[in-house]
C-alpha cells in the first residue's frame, strides 16, 4: 500500500489547490485571448470561454457515455457485432423478469412508503415544540452512506434460529412479544421490504425537509379561519394542507423514484441479490464484471435511463413554467 | 477633464429602436441633466455613455476619443446607481478603495484619496462599516465617495435620489450641486423629476420616446419651451393650455372666452388656430374686466395660494401671491400676463415664433 | 414550490423564532407518541452501531447491543483492530483524498458555469439550461460501460484523479442548477459597478461573485462532500486493482462479505466512516437544509 501519510495530503493539495489554480489560470488565459478580438466578437465568445470546462466535463462524463451506451445496447457481449434487439429481449425474459419485478416493487413501494412517513413526520413535527430536535434526528441518516446504512441494518435484522438469544434488534422485539424470529433478509418478499425500509430510513430526512418547508408555507390565517369554522385537524390536513403542498409531494415522489432506480449499494452489501432480492442496478454490476457482457449491461442501463425519462420531462416542464412566471 | 459629444446616437434591441439619433454636446465641467418621463430612453442613453449598453449607431466621444468600441472599464467614468450598487461584502473604505486597487495605486496614495473624499462627504466615522449598517442617505454618500476617489473624467448619476425620502432628497440635491461646483467634473445626471433638473442643471436635455425634445438652460426651457411637451413638463404646476382662434389682439376659445395676446402679435397670426399656453404663476387677479372663472379648489401654502379654476370649458390652475378667501364655487376674475404667454401650433405642438 | 420565494435565496431554518407560537396548539398525546416513535426509530440504529462498536467481541457474539446499557463492559479494542487490521486509517485517508478535491472542484466549476449561464447572454442559453435539468436525473449506471473503457484507454482507471473527474462531472448539473437561482439574485448593478470601477470579468468573478455566493457554495459543498464520501459504485468500479487503499465505503462493503474478524471491528469501522459526515451535517445543518430545498424543488 502507498504511504497514506504523504499520499493523502499530496492528493488533497493537488486536487483542492493545484487544480483550482489551474482552472483560474485557464480562465485568465481565455479572457486574455478574448481581448484579441474586437468588441462584439469577444463578447460573443466570452460565455464559451467560461462554460468550456464545465461543459467539457459534462459532455465527457454524462453525454458521451449515454450515447455510446445506447449504441452498445444493440451489440453483443464484447461490443463488436450488431445484434439488434436481442439484449432487450433477454432483459425482459426468464430470470430477468424477477429482477425487473423487484425493481417495480422498489419503484412503487419505496416512494410511497417514504411519502406517507414523510407526510406524517412533517405534519406531526410541526405540532410539537421539540421540532428542531426531531427534525435533526430524522435528517441524521441522510449523511450516512448507503453502505454504512446497510451494515447498520444488517445487524438490526440479524437472525438466530428460534430458541437462541436474538442479537438483532427487530427479532429481539419480536421475541419480547412471544413471536418467532423472522429471517428478515432471507425470506422472500419480506426481505425486499426489509431492504426497501433501509432506503426509507436513509432518505426520509430529505422528504420530510421538503414537505415540512411546504407545510410551513401554507398560510396560517387560512388554517386559523378553518379552525374557527370548526374544522377538525384531519379535515384541515386533507382539505387545506394537502392541496397546497401537492407540488412538493410531486417533488418528493420524483426524487424518491430516481433514488429507487439507482439503488445498488443496499442490495449489493446486504444480500448481493440473493434470495430473490436482485435489482437491475446490481445485475448490471454483475453483467459488467462477472459475466463481462457489455451488451447486456448496456441494455440494462438504457432501461434505467428510459425509466427515468418521465421524471426528466416533468422536471423540464416545471422548470419552463417557473422560468416563465 | 473633458466634455462629452453624443452624435446621432442610436440604440435598438433587435427590431425595436429605443434611441433615435440623439445628438447632445456637453461642455467640459458642465452639469447636464437628462430628464423625461419613464421609458423616454434617458437611462439607456446614460448607460450607452457608460459603456454598459452597446451603441447601435452614431457615435459617442469622451473628449476627443470616440468610445463606441472602448470597454466600460477603460472609459474613465464613474457612475452612481439608483440602487447605489455598493459591494455588500466590503466596508465603506474597501468600497472606495476597490477601483483604486484595480488601478494598481499604492496604499498611501489610496488612503490619501479616500481620506479626502471622506472628508468632503463627512464619511470618516463610517469608513469601517458595511453598507447594511448604513442609512439610505449614508449609502448615497458612500456611492458618491466611490465615484469621487476615482477622479474620473465624467460623473454619471442614474436617478440617484429616488430611493431617499423627500427631505433627504432636497438636502442631497444641493449637496451634489455644491460638490460638482467644487470638483468641476463634467457630470451627466438622469432624473424623471423636473424640479431636480431645474435646480441642479447647467443644461437640461428633455427627452421623450428616444428623442431629444429640447436642450437648453433651465430658464431657457422655462421661458422658451420648444413645444407643448416641454412646456407642460417643465414647471409645476403644469402650464395651462387653451385652444382657440386668433382674432385681433386676443385668442378666442370655442366657448367665447378671450385670452389676451402681446401687442402686435395678433396681426401676424390673424385667423389662425393656436394652442394658447400660460403658466399658473403668470396670471394676475382682475376683479374687474378679468376672465370670470369658477373656483373649484383652493390650496393655500402660506407663501402663495394655488387655485384650481374652471374657465369656460377649460380647467386652469393658478398660483397667486395674494391670499384668496373663496369660497369654493364663487367666481374669480383673472387675467393672463400677455407678455409671458406662449403660442403653439395645435397640430404639431411646436412653438409659434 | 407554491409560489413561495425561492428557498435557495430565503432559507427557512427550523429553529427560526419568527414562527414562534404559530400553529402550536397543544398537541394530543397521540401526536407525541408518534413523534417519539420516529425519534426512536431513527436514532436507535445509530445508537446500536455506536454501542456495538465499543463492546467486547465475546459480548457482541452472545447478546444484543442493548445489554451494553444494562451491563456496561466497554472497550476500544474494536477500534484498535479496525485501524490495525482492516486498514481503516488508509481507507479514511483515501476517502478524504477523493472527497475534498471533488468538493472544491464541484463548487468551483459549478459557480463558473452558473455565473456564465446567468450573467452572459448567448444563443442556446435556454437549451443549455434545459439540458442541465434533464441531466439531473441521469442514473450513473448508464455511464459505466463507455467510461470504464475510456478510463482504461487513457490510464485513468485506478487513479484518484479519475474519481474526481467522474464525481465532479456527474454532480455538475446539480451544482449549476442549485447555484443559478442564487447568482441570478445578485443585483446586476454590482457587476456593472465593478466593470466601471475597472474590474475585468475574472476580477468581478473573484471579488464580487465568489464572496457573495459563499452561503450557497457552502450548501453545495456539503452535498458534494456527502455524495463523494458516501459513494460506493464509482470507486468500486474505477479504483479497483490499484495501489491505493480502497475508500471507506468500498472497504466496508468488502468487510461485510467476510466476517472473519467478527462484528465488533466492522461496527467500529462503520462508526468511523459515519462520524465525519454526521459531524458535518450537524454543524452545518442550516446549509444542508438549504441545499436540499434549493436543489430538490425542481429535481
Amino acid at each position: 500500500m502507498t504511504d497514506t501519510l504523504t499520499f493523502v495530503p499530496l492528493m488533497i493539495v493537488l486536487g483542492a489547490i493545484g487544480v483550482p489554480a489551474a482552472v483560474f489560470a485557464a480562465l485568465g488565459a481565455g479572457e486574455r485571448a478574448l481581448t484579441l478580438f474586437s468588441g462584439g466578437a469577444g463578447r460573443r465568445a466570452r460565455p464559451w470561454v467560461w462554460l468550456f470546462l464545465p461543459l467539457i466535463l459534462v459532455i465527457l462524463i454524462l453525454i458521451y457515455p449515454v450515447i455510446v451506451t445506447i449504441f452498445t445496447s444493440f451489440q453483443d457481449a464484447r461490443a463488436e457485432n450488431w445484434i439488434g434487439w436481442q439484449n432487450y429481449a433477454w432483459a425482459f425474459s426468464g430470470q430477468m423478469l424477477d429482477i425487473v419485478g423487484n425493481n417495480i416493487l422498489w419503484l412503487v413501494a419505496f416512494p410511497l412508503i417514504t411519502l406517507v412517513l414523510a407526510l406524517a413526520s412533517a405534519t406531526l413535527f410541526d405540532k410539537v415544540r421539540y421540532e428542531p430536535l426531531a427534525m435533526t434526528i430524522v435528517i441524521l441518516p441522510t449523511a450516512i452512506s448507503f453502505t454504512a446504512g446497510s451494515v447498520i441494518w444488517t445487524q438490526m435484522y440479524s437472525f438466530q434460529p428460534s430458541g437462541s438469544p436474538q442479537i438483532g434488534t427487530l427479532n429481539a422485539i419480536r421475541a419480547l412479544f412471544g413471536a418467532d424470529p423472522l429471517p428478515w433478509l432471507i425470506q422472500p418478499v419480506v426481505n425486499n421490504f426489509a431492504l426497501i425500509f433501509v432506503a426509507v430510513w436513509l432518505q426520509l430526512g430529505i422528504a420530510t425537509l421538503i414537505l415540512s418547508s411546504a407545510i410551513k408555507n401554507v398560510g396560517s390565517e387560512m388554517l386559523e379561519a378553518a379552525r374557527l369554522d370548526g374544522a377538525g385537524e384531519w379535515l384541515i390536513f386533507r382539505a387545506m394542507i394537502l392541496p397546497n403542498i401537492l407540488p412538493s409531494v410531486l417533488v418528493v415522489l420524483t426524487t424518491m423514484i430516481i433514488a429507487a432506480l439507482k439503488v445498488f449499494d443496499i442490495v449489493y452489501v446486504m444480500t448481493n441479490g440473493n434470495f430473490g432480492t436482485d435489482v437491475i442496478a446490481n445485475r448490471l454490476y454483475y453483467e459488467l464484471f462477472a459475466a463481462n457482457n457489455l451488451g447486456h449491461a448496456s441494455a440494462i442501463a438504457v432501461i434505467l435511463l428510459f425509466t427515468a425519462l418521465p421524471v426528466a420531462l416533468i422536471n423540464i416542464f416545471q422548470f419552463r413554467s417557473e422560468a416563465r412566471s | 477633464m473633458t466634455g462629452v459629444s453624443i452624435r446621432k446616437a442610436e440604440k435598438s434591441y433587435g427590431e425595436i429602436a429605443v434611441i433615435h439619433g440623439v445628438s447632445v454636446e456637453i461642455e467640459e465641467g458642465e452639469f447636464v441633466v437628462l430628464v423625461g418621463p419613464s421609458g423616454c430612453g434617458k437611462s439607456t442613453l446614460l448607460r450607452m455613455i457608460a459603456g454598459l449598453e452597446e451603441i447601435s449607431g452614431g457615435e459617442i466621444a469622451i473628449g476627443e476619443r470616440v468610445v463606441n468600441d472602448v470597454e466600460a472599464k477603460h472609459r474613465d467614468i464613474a457612475m452612481v446607481f439608483q440602487s447605489y450598487a455598493l459591494y455588500p461584502h466590503m466596508t465603506v473604505r474597501d468600497n472606495m478603495a476597490f477601483s483604486l486597487k484595480l488601478k494598481g495605486m499604492d496604499k498611501a496614495e489610496r488612503e490619501t484619496r479616500i481620506g479626502r473624499a471622506a472628508d468632503i462627504l463627512g464619511l470618516e466615522p463610517l469608513l469601517g462599516r458595511y453598507p447594511r449598517q448604513l442609512s439610505g442617505g449614508q449609502r448615497q454618500r458612500v456611492a458618491m465617495g466611490r465615484a469621487i476617489v476615482r477622479d474620473p473624467q465624467v460623473f454619471l448619476f442614474d436617478e440617484p435620489l429616488s430611493n431617499l425620502d423627500a427631505k433627504l432628497r432636497v438636502e442631497m440635491r444641493s449637496e451634489i450641486k455644491q460638490l460638482q461646483h467644487r470638483l468641476k467634473t463634467t457630470t451627466i445626471y438622469v432624473t424623471h423629476d423636473q424640479v431636480e433638473a431645474m435646480t441642479m442643471a447647467d443644461k437640461i436635455v428633455v427627452m421623450r420616446a428616444g428623442r431629444v425634445e429640447q436642450c437648453d438652460t433651465p430658464l431657457g426651457l422655462y421661458d422658451n419651451p420648444a413645444n407643448t411637451f416641454v412646456a407642460a413638463f417643465i414647471g409645476s404646476p403644469s402650464m395651462n393650455f387653451v385652444e382657440g382662434k386668433v382674432e385681433g389682439d386676443a385668442v378666442v376659445a370655442e366657448d367665447g372666452i378671450r385670452l389676451p395676446l402681446p401687442a402686435g402679435q395678433g396681426a401676424a397670426l390673424a385667423g389662425q388656430r393656436v394652442t394658447y399656453g400660460f403658466r399658473p404663476e403668470h396670471m394676475e387677479l382682475a376683479p374687474k374686466g378679468g376672465i370670470p372663472c369658477e373656483i373649484e379648489l383652493i390650496e393655500p401654502t402660506g407663501s402663495e395660494t394655488m387655485v384650481s379654476l374652471r374657465m369656460g370649458q377649460a380647467a386652469v390652475a393658478g398660483v397667486f401671491r395674494e391670499r384668496i378667501a373663496g369660497p369654493e364655487g364663487s367666481t374669480l376674475g383673472i387675467r393672463p400676463d400677455a407678455a409671458r404667454i406662449h403660442l403653439f401650433d395645435p397640430r404639431t405642438g411646436q412653438r409659434l415664433a | 414550490m407554491t409560489g413561495a420565494p425561492d428557498p435557495a435565496i430565503t432559507p427557512r431554518t427550523f429553529s427560526s423564532g419568527a414562527r414562534k407560537g404559530r400553529r402550536r396548539r397543544l398537541p394530543g398525546t397521540l401526536v407525541h407518541v408518534v413523534v417519539l416513535l420516529f425519534i426512536v426509530g431513527w436514532v436507535v440504529p445509530i445508537l446500536a452501531l455506536f454501542l456495538s462498536s465499543i463492546r467486547t467481541q465475546a459480548d457482541t457474539a452472545s447478546s444484543g447491543w442493548w445489554m451494553a446499557l444494562v451491563r456496561p463492559d466497554l472497550s476500544l479494542q474494536n477500534y484498535a483492530l479496525a485501524l490495525d487490521q482492516l486498514n481503516i486509517a488508509g481507507s479514511l485517508g483515501t476517502s478524504l483524498a477523493i472527497a475534498i478535491p471533488t468538493t472544491v472542484l464541484t463548487v468551483l466549476l459549478s459557480v463558473i458555469g452558473a455565473y456564465a449561464l446567468v450573467r452572459m447572454r448567448f444563443a442556446g442559453r435556454t437549451a443549455l439550461s434545459l439540458l442541465l435539468v434533464s441531466l439531473l436525473v441521469t442514473p450513473p449506471q448508464i455511464t459505466l460501460v463507455p467510461l470504464l473503457r475510456l478510463y482504461n484507454q487513457v490510464g485513468l482507471s485506478g487513479s484518484i484523479p479519475g474519481i474526481w473527474l467522474y464525481q465532479v462531472g456527474f454532480t455538475l448539473p446539480f451544482g449549476v442548477f442549485l447555484l443559478r437561482g442564487f447568482i441570478a439574485s445578485i443585483p446586476k448593478d454590482l457587476y456593472e459597478s465593478a466593470n466601471l470601477d475597472g474590474a475585468s470579468e475574472l476580477r468581478t468573478f473573484w471579488s464580487i461573485v465568489l464572496p457573495l455566493s459563499r452561503p450557497i457554495m457552502a450548501s453545495l459543498g456539503i452535498m458534494a462532500f456527502l455524495w463523494s464520501w458516501n459513494d460506493l459504485l464509482i470507486p468500486l468500479l474505477f479504483l479497483g486493482g490499484s495501489g491505493v487503499s480502497p475508500p471507506i465505503t468500498v472497504n466496508l462493503a468488502g468487510l461485510v462479505a467476510q466476517t472473519t474478524q467478527g462484528q465488533g471491528p466492522l461496527m467500529a469501522a462503520t462508526f468511523l466512516s459515519v462520524i465525519v459526515p454526521l459531524m458535518l451535517i450537524i454543524s452545518m445543518q442550516r446549509y444542508f437544509v438549504r441545499g436540499i430545498l434549493g436543489g430538490a424543488v425542481k429535481g
